[in-house]
Parts: C-alpha cells; structure tokens; sequence
C-alpha cells in the first residue's frame, strides 16, 4: 500500500467527508488512487462512492482534503478541476443530445484551445478526436447525433471526452451498468488500454467485471471505506462478506 | 465537403434579404413604407439579438428595452444637440427651467464619434455587469426573465421621473438632422434606411458566424446541459455572459436607428411591453433557426402597423392569439415549417422507395 501513497501522481484523498444537513454520506475517508492501475470503488447502494467522486469534482462540498499534482482539489469549482486534469462521467450518460457525436468530443477538446478560438469553426477533424473516435469505436457514428446513440454508445462516448479532454484522472460512475456482456467485455478491454498512463476509477456493482479487471478495489459502506486490496483480498475480507452477504443473495461476492 | 457546404447555405438565404432589403425594397416602396420597413429592420436587429440569447442560449430575455433604449437615448440625445446647434439646449429643457444648464452626462453627446462609441460600449458594460451578477449567481429559468423583465419596467420609470434630464414621458422627439444629414430630405431618409438594413444583414451575419463556430455549439451545449458543461473545464457564466452581450450590442443599434427613423423616443418604446413585443415576433418565426427571429420581426411590425391602423385595439388580440396557436402547434415557430417540410418530402420519398422495391 505504502509504495502507491508515494506515487508522485496519485490522487490523494485525506478524512474526506461530506454531510447532507448533519446526514454524513461520507466519513472520514482515506484513499489514495494511483495511475496505471484499474481501481474499482465498489459497495452497496447509498454507501457513498457517488458522493465521495462528486466531492472530488467540485459537485458537492467536501471537508478534509484532496490534493492532486500540487492542488487541493476540495474548494475549487468544477471547471477548475477538469482543467486540473480530473474528469467524470455521470451514473446516468449525459452527452450533448443535440451535437453530434463528433461535436460532442471537439467542444471536450475546446479546453486545451485558446478561448479567441471558439468564434471559428472546425475546419476537419482534430486528430486528438479523431484518435478518440477511433479508441471508443464510434468512428462510423461520428455524425449522428448523440441523442439516437444506444445506451453503451453514449458511455463510451463519454469516455472519449474524457480522453479529448486529456483527462490525467477519471473517475467513471457505474459505466458498464446495463450493458450487455459484449459490450462489457469491450468497456474492459478499453478501459486497460487505456489506463495505463492515466488513473482511473470505476464505481461498479457487477462482480464479474470487477473480478476480470479491478487491480486495486476499495469498498465502501456506510459512508466508510470497509477494505482495500486485490480482488482476491476483498474476496477472503470477512467485514466485506458481512456487508454484502447481509443486504444481498450469497454468491455476489463469491460465486 | 457536402457538410461544409451546407454551412455556407444560410449566407445565400442572407444575400437574399439583403437584395430584398436594399435593391428591391427602395425601388417598389413609397417613402412612407421604406420608411416603415426600416421600423420593423430596427426591431429585426433586437430579435437575431433575442434569438442568440434565447434560442440558442436558453436566455429569455424579457427586457432588451433595456439596451434598446441605451442606444435610443444615447442616439436621441446626440441628434437633440444637433438639431439645437452649437452651445445650444434642447428645448424641452427650456420649456422646463430656462436657465437651467446642459446637465453635465448629456455634454459628450454632442459629439458624433462619441455617441456612436457609446452606442456599443454602453450596452456591452452594463450587459457585462449584470451577466456576470445573474450568471455567477446561477439566476436561470423564470427567475432570470421576471428579473430582465423588471430591469425594463425599472428603466422605464426612471425616464418616466426624470423629466428634467430625459424628457419623461414625452420622450425626446423634433429633431432635424442625422449626423449632418437634414431629415426633411427623402434622400436622406432613403439613406437612413440604407444604414439600418445593412445594420440588420450584418447583426444576421455576426449570428451565422456565431451559430457555426464552436462558440455556437458550446452554447447550444450549455442551453441543454448547463452543468454538464462544467465538466468540460468551461464555466458556463461566461459563456452565458458572451451571449447575452452580443445580443444587448445588437438591441441597442437597433435602438440607435430606430430613432432617426422614428423620430420620437419615449419610455413607450422599451418597456415592459415593447420588451414582450420583441420576444414575440422572435417566438412566432422560430427562437433558434438563423432566419426565424428575423421574419419573425419584420412580420409583426408589419402586423402591427396595417392592423393596428385598420382595426385599432383588435391587434393585440390577434398578436396573443398567434402566439399561442404557435407556441401549442409549432414550437419551433414558422421557420420550422421549412424543416418540417423537408422530412416530410423525405419520408414521403423513402416510403415510396419502398413502395418500389416491395
Ligand atoms: N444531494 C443529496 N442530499 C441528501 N442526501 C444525499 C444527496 N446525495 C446523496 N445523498 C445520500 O447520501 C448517501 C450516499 O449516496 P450515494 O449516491 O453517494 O451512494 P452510492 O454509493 O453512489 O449508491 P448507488 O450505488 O446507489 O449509486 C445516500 O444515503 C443518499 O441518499
Ligand atoms: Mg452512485
């Protein structure tokens, strides 16, 4: 553990809480999220993991601290953040309905361009786009809106925002939720690829997916962090098998 | 290259109405109705300001009267110094205290360069001060239009109370020259409504330019999804803030023209109903399409002035009756119906394709 703390470009998370009128949805955590490594934040509903990344990324107010690359994260604004190099995606896909797919991904890029900019317009397609288009698999759908694409398409396209945006960390909110195992496998296969400059976090309830490609896994409950270690380690953690096994059917955890 | 192209389609459709405008206008119509034409170019210049700031901003504002009568009162002061010559005092001014002096904020406006400077920079100050307190605030929705609205009710009654400086109610009105040119000479009134079409064509070519860069999509961006934007690394105020000043800049040229033309500038002209007036030709032809605010503009000016003549009183009924049967019918207002038709064309196309190949 100690090794990953030290990373020079991790993200780290120091008595983290965050309250709802005296509610604390989370408490006092300490976590550390280092690059080249798939980290998976798993627990039951209402544990926290939502609320914890939106405390990261400036949606809710956080007490504690959070430093990343020399910056205190917790007290900047949202746009401050992402240009800080940290990114999200939403439990619920939120694209550009309207712009096309294209679109959607070159106004992602727009934080790297000098503001003057703007009042032109594309001429081509940049090649940090065109790269995403051809990493998330969209190239073909590049001029349909955003709207019509399916479920899985709209997460993927917003992971190549994220990648436009050349977000250093991203933190990725139930991605693979209600998508078919195709396309999972896929999810998995680019979110290795990658990762392995970047640090990325992924809130997942899927055991199965956090088996195939969690290096690192921190459970949470309660607003806590329960566990952290390999999948193997959170699979033996008995605290962990407690929770699960009392809210849900016996197996998720195994199996 | 197709798509690229279609961009440029919209400038064809502006070469247009600036032929319609500037050739064939001036040799069909009689100098009283060029000169109401250039009435309704006027308040065209407000809408593709309105259609920015609302249909492609999410913006509604409800209270360019506001910067309509920043370039109105900056104009018709500059033209009531003219009009009165050198070292002299606007009459009103007399016939209120005779030996009262020039008061000191109306002295620049003697000068031509000045008052033209201001009929930019004064719309984009206070446009930018109160974006920056609105937005930053995340004031948005029915909030944002009854405070825009309110700021347009705010102004009118400060003209309205400060007769000795503004000319009240009454407003600012005989004037006799346009930046040296008599208004008593229908060349020159040709000439006026020259300026302001042209003014018009290029407010719609600011527009196009702004609805194809990624200003525009980012706009469009932060209409949909606010929030969603600052996780582009973008602050949507300011954004937000972009929009709603370029629309004030183009409310307010209008507001400068409409005065040589009109002649008269009294509260009447940006107040809480003018402002609404404004929204409404803009919702009738299509908030968000390029040419929708435009026509929608210049057709309710035109409503306005051969109704209201023919039936007084009844036109404001029709006006509120057209806005609703489009509102219910046609959300995206007249403009639309062009859209509409060309799917319509399309399906009809493919379901006949169809009908072949079966
Ligand atoms: N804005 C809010 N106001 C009040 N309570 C909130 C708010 N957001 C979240 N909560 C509460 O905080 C707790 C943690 O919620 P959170 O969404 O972080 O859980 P989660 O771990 O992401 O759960 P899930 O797996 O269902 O997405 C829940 O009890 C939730 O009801
Ligand atoms: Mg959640």
């Amino acid at each position: 553990m100690t090794e990953r703390h030290l990373h020079p470009d991790a993200l780290l998370v120091r008595d983290l809480s965050v309250s709802f009128d005296g509610f604390k949805a989370v408490s006092g955590v300490d976590v550390s999220f280092a690059p080249g490594e798939l980290h998976f934040l798993i627990g039951p509903n209402g544990a926290g993991k939502t609320t914890l990344v939106d405390a990261l990324t400036g949606l809710v107010k956080g007490t504690g601290s959070a430093s990343y690359g020399g910056k205190e994260l917790l007290g900047l604004r949202s746009h401050k953040i992402v240009r800080a190099g940290v990114g999200r995606t939403f439990q619920t896909a939120t694209v550009f309905d309207q712009l096309t797919v294209l679109q959607n991904l070159d106004i992602a890029a727009g934080l790297h361009r000098p503001a003057w900019r703007l009042a032109f317009a594309r001429h081509g397609v940049p090649a940090a786009v065109d790269e995403a288009l051809e990493k998330i698999g969209l190239s073909d759908l590049r001029h349909k809106p955003a709207g019509v694409l399916a479920h899985g398409q709209k997460q993927w396209l917003e992971i190549g925002m994220l990648l436009v945006q050349d977000a250093r960390v991203m933190f990725l909110d139930e991605t693979v939720a209600g998508m078919s195992a195709d396309e999972r496998a896929e999810t998995g296969e680019l979110l290795r690829r990658i990762g392995r400059e970047r640090t990325i976090v992924v809130i997942e309830h899927d055991m199965d997916f956090v088996r195939n490609h969690a290096d690192v896994v921190t459970v949470m409950h309660a607003g806590k962090v329960l566990a952290e270690g390999s999948v193997a380690e959170i699979q033996a953690n008995e605290a962990v098998q407690e929770v699960y096994l009392g809210r849900t059917a016996k197996g998720n955890v195994h199996a | 290259m197709t798509t690229k192209l279609k961009s440029f389609l919209p400038l064809l459709g502006i070469a247009a109405l600036a032929i319609a405008l500037l050739v064939v206008a001036p040799a069909v119509l009689s100098d009283l109705r060029l000169n109401n034409l250039a009435k309704y170019c006027c308040w065209a210049m407000v809408a593709v300001g309105i259609g920015l700031a609302w249909g492609r901003g999410g913006m509604l504002v409800m209270g360019q009267g506001v910067f309509f009568a920043l370039g109105a009162y900056a104009m018709g002061m500059h033209m009531q110094l003219e009009s009165v010559g050198d070292g002299g005092i606007p009459t009103f001014m007399i016939l209120y205290d005779p030996l009262a002096p020039l008061p000191a904020f109306w002295e620049p406006f003697r000068s031509g360069a000045f008052t033209i400077a201001m009929i930019v920079v004064a719309p984009v100050v206070v446009a930018s001060i109160l974006g920056f307190a609105i937005f930053k605030r995340r004031v948005k929705g029915a909030y944002f239009a009854i405070l825009t609205q309110a700021l347009a009710v705010a102004l009118a009654t400060l003209i309205s109370g400060t007769i000795k400086y503004t000319g009240g109610d009454t407003g600012l009105s005989g004037f006799t020259s346009f930046f040296g040119y008599t208004l008593d000479d229908p060349l020159n009134r040709r000439l006026i409504f020259t300026i302001t079409a042209t003014l018009l064509v290029g407010c719609l070519v600011v527009a196009w330019q702004l609805y194809r860069s990624r200003f525009g999509e980012l706009l469009v961006a932060t209409r949909d999804a606010e929030e969603r934007v600052r996780f582009l690394g973008y602050d949507p105020a300011n954004i937000k803030l972009v929009a709603f000043v370029v629309a004030a800049v183009m409310a307010s040229i209008g507001g400068a023209m409409f005065v040589p033309i009109v002649g008269i500038m009294a509260p009447k002209s940006m107040d809480a109903a003018a402002s609404i007036f404004f929204i409404a030709g803009v919702a009738l032809g299509g908030r968000a399409a390029l040419f929708g605010p435009v026509l929608g503009a210049l057709a309710v000016g035109y409503g306005q002035s051969t109704l209201s003549e023919q039936w007084p009183g009844t036109w404001i009924y029709v006006l509120g009756l057209l806005f609703i049967v489009v509102t219910i019918a046609l959300p995206g207002g007249i403009a639309s119906l062009a859209t509409r038709g060309a799917g319509l064309l399309a399906r009809l196309r493919s379901s006949d394709r169809k009908a072949a190949s079966a």
